[in-house]
């Protein structure tokens, strides 16, 4: 049976994959390029470069089936400037997210909030408070929603890095 | 001794040995046209359109093996050879083309002629390069050239800042290439090579299924050896057309939606399809799920993103295919295998009760007859280019082909206007054959300024425009499936073509039967000149069999259902 609906589990899964590629100007515009022009799913996407070396690391949130992610892996392998992709299993995975609440809400309730969260209050100004907190993604997702009814003037998330186990 | 960029471009070429390049020369490529005055050791053939230089490229290189190179200005020229990159990319030919940009100081601020050419050709392109700076171009072609040729190739496009090519610097061509990130396999896994020849041994109704990397593998002779010693029939995808010579006796044609019966009927009932250097294309399996669906796979490919891309594969096999295919051959020497006899014969039985045929004519002339014509007269004495459309269709059904690289055509992205320039470049490279471009009258306009370059650099190029007076292959769909609803395709207002021929300086022909046929055809080649000859084909014929959209590979249309 060459049927893929009957081989592979068309059943959608999220994946961590992180890419080693060279540092050139041009390198994240074809990984990106890449995903848009096939149609694959990016939910977040962070670079930074490896400290001592010519290549940066690329931690890339992707959802797709088992066929999808597989072509995933197997595309940016075949791009000239990408040394390593690596299709991560069992990861620690890390969010920082930033939340700006007006200063008229009430504080110490935040402040407990956040700390349940490993959060912490970061900057005061006469307007605004300024809280962070680094979790992982999922809890990362709740705690933004929790502080949605503290009418929060931004919020901005930084997406996820990610290590093996 | 330093010298400028645009001198380093030509060095470069001369250390990779290039003979040959197409081009159209523009402001910001004008130092490198300046360094290619002062030069000798390589020709420059001005075509008359950047894509043409590109098709050109593509011919030479599809024709010869080696790598075609053209070179193209910044702003427009490079916008028209995107659909040549484009071309290349779905074929996997292997292409330098440099194009020209505006200096690095003017680069993002809309200047004149200016384009995001590395962001154009990024999707198109197996690899591109922006150079910023005279030290690194060296380097940069050495690469280009490199990449273009191995793995799975490719066209890789390199633009070229006009202040680059007017800097100096240190000139010293690199001996090897030093990519970390660029290694493509070669040597196949040996244990799995094991056991999909044992799997292979064991099935009932192996299939060699040939694709168009069989051609650029240069592994046709290996690949006709192997099947011989192990009595496997082949089947061949568009692209492979000439891999195993059309008297093979294990070959059972070409498959797909204009495939034949046979071949498509092997393709359904085999219980291990051995893939060789094809991938599953839309157009040769039809309807995914049932195509070859009792049958164990078998994917031999240097690109691992071609394997279990469509189809499940069981052996996926990555490696060169000329490497696994003479490690197969060994195996096969020490394997036994099952007798495959009755399967041949049968498939045979096949090919004898459905041919492909067509209903010949003695008052008009079929489009079928002048391909079988010309087969006939000239067989392994010409290449063959075609344009996209019926006729396309027609060349590789009824042309007897008989060794790779004899066909040269559009098949990845279907480009119209191909078979001019390709057939020049294909001229170009082979001195040796005649070159034929089976065209139709919709294609030939869309690179009708190429019989200029032809006439100019006495490139041969016999064009056979099978004319019905369509847009022949959009008609068919709209025949069968618009009901008949003939929109924007009739091109019955056209051009005289034997004038147009003839205002550009070589020779016409417009034919009604098959003697004047044959004659301005022999007219042509003695004349040794550019030539279109103009055949008025009967207007209706479609192309058959057809699988149509959606439907499996044995749900074919077939010749008799054609109600004529």
């Amino acid at each position: 049976m060459n049927n893929f609906n009957h081989y592979y589990d068309t059943e959608t899964i999220r994946r961590v994959i992180s890419v080693i590629v060279i540092n050139e100007h041009n390198a994240l515009s074809r990984i990106v390029g890449l995903f848009s022009a096939r149609g694959y799913n990016i939910d977040s996407l962070t670079v930074a470069p490896i400290i001592g070396s010519e290549y940066s690391r690329m931690t890339i949130v992707t959802t797709g089936d088992k066929r999808v992610i597989d072509q995933i892996v197997k595309q940016l392998n075949k791009l000239i400037p990408v040394l390593k992709v690596n299709e991560h299993q069992n990861v620690i995975e890390k969010e920082t997210v930033l939340i700006k609440i007006p200063i008229d809400q009430p504080l110490s309730d935040i402040d407990v909030i956040a700390r349940a969260y490993n959060g912490h209050i970061q900057n005061v100004t006469d307007d605004a408070i300024v809280i962070s907190a680094t979790d992982e993604p999922s809890r990362i997702a709740n705690f933004t929603n929790i502080m949605s009814k503290f009418k929060p003037l931004e919020v901005v998330r930084s997406g996820v890095v990610a290590m093996e186990r | 001794m330093k010298i400028t960029g645009a001198k380093m471009v030509i060095e470069s070429l001369r250390e990779e040995r290039v003979d040959v390049v197409f081009g159209y020369p523009g402001g910001a490529i004008m130092n490198v046209y300046d360094e290619i005055y002062k030069q000798g050791f390589f020709q420059h053939i001005l075509t008359r359109h950047e894509q043409a230089a590109i098709h050109a490229a593509e011919g030479y290189a599809k024709s010869t093996g080696k790598v075609g190179v053209a070179i193209v200005t910044s702003g427009p020229g490079f916008t028209n050879a995107v659909t040549g990159l484009a071309d290349a990319y779905m074929d996997s030919i292997p292409l330098v083309v440099i194009s020209g940009q505006v200096p690095t100081t003017i680069i993002g601020t809309d200047g004149f002629q200016e384009i995001d050419a590395v962001g154009i050709s990024r999707p198109c392109t197996k690899h591109n390069y922006l150079v910023n700076d005279v030290k690194d171009l060296p380097r940069i072609i050495k690469e280009a050239f490199h990449i273009a040729s191995t793995g799975r190739p490719g066209p890789v496009h390199i633009d070229i800042p006009k202040d680059v090519t007017a800097d100096v610097g240190e000139f010293k061509y690199p001996k090897e290439v030093d990519l970390p990130t660029y290694k493509p396999t070669v040597n196949y896994n040996k244990r799995q090579l094991k056991k999909a020849m044992t799997a292979i041994a064991k099935s009932k109704k192996p299939l060699f299924y040939v694709g168009g990397g069989a051609i650029l593998a240069n592994c046709a002779y290996e690949i006709r050896e192997l099947a011989e010693l192990t009595n496997i029939p082949v089947v061949e995808t568009l692209m492979a057309r000439g891999v195993m010579g059309d008297d093979h006796k294990l070959l059972i044609g070409m498959l797909g939606m204009h495939g034949e019966f046979a071949a498509n009927m092997a393709a359904h009932d085999t219980d291990c399809i051995i893939s060789l250097g094809a991938r599953f294309d839309d157009r040769v399996t039809g309807r995914l799920d049932e195509f070859a669906k009792k049958a164990k796979v078998v994917h031999i490919d240097i690109d691992p993103t071609s394997i279990a891309k469509l189809v499940h594969t069981n052996y996926p096999i990555v490696g060169d295919l000329k490497v696994t295919v003479e490690a197969m051959i060994e195996t096969a020497k020490e394997t036994e295998f099952n007798d495959y006899t009755n399967w041949v014969s049968l498939l045979r039985d096949y090919r004898e009760k459905e041919p492909l045929r067509f209903n010949d004519s003695d008052s008009v002339i079929k489009p079928q007859w002048v391909i079988k014509r010309v087969g006939e007269l000239l067989g392994e004495n010409a290449i063959i280019s075609t344009d996209v459309g019926q006729h396309q269709m027609w060349t590789a059904q009824f042309y007897p082909f008989s060794f790779p690289r004899q066909f040269n055509t559009s098949g990845g992205l279907g480009t119209m206007g191909f078979g001019l320039p390709a057939a020049m470049g294909v001229a170009r490279g082979n001195k040796d054959k005649i070159s034929i471009n089976f065209t139709g009258d919709g294609s030939i306009l869309m690179n009708i300024q190429e019989l200029m370059t032809c006439v100019e650099n006495k490139l041969p190029v016999i064009n056979i425009i099978l004319n019905n007076s369509y847009l022949g292959m959009v008609r068919q769909w709209q025949t069968l499936f618009y009901e008949n609803r003939i929109s924007q395709t009739d091109l019955s207002l056209q051009p005289d073509f034997k004038m147009l021929v003839e205002a550009f300086g070589g020779v016409g022909y417009r034919v009604k039967t098959k003697k004047e046929f044959e004659e301005a055809l022999n007219d042509a080649i003695e004349k040794k000149k550019p030539a279109m000859i103009d055949v008025v084909v009967s207007r209706d014929e479609i192309v058959l069999p057809m699988v149509p959209n959606g439907h499996a590979l044995n749900e074919m249309t077939l010749i008799g259902d054609n109600n004529e």
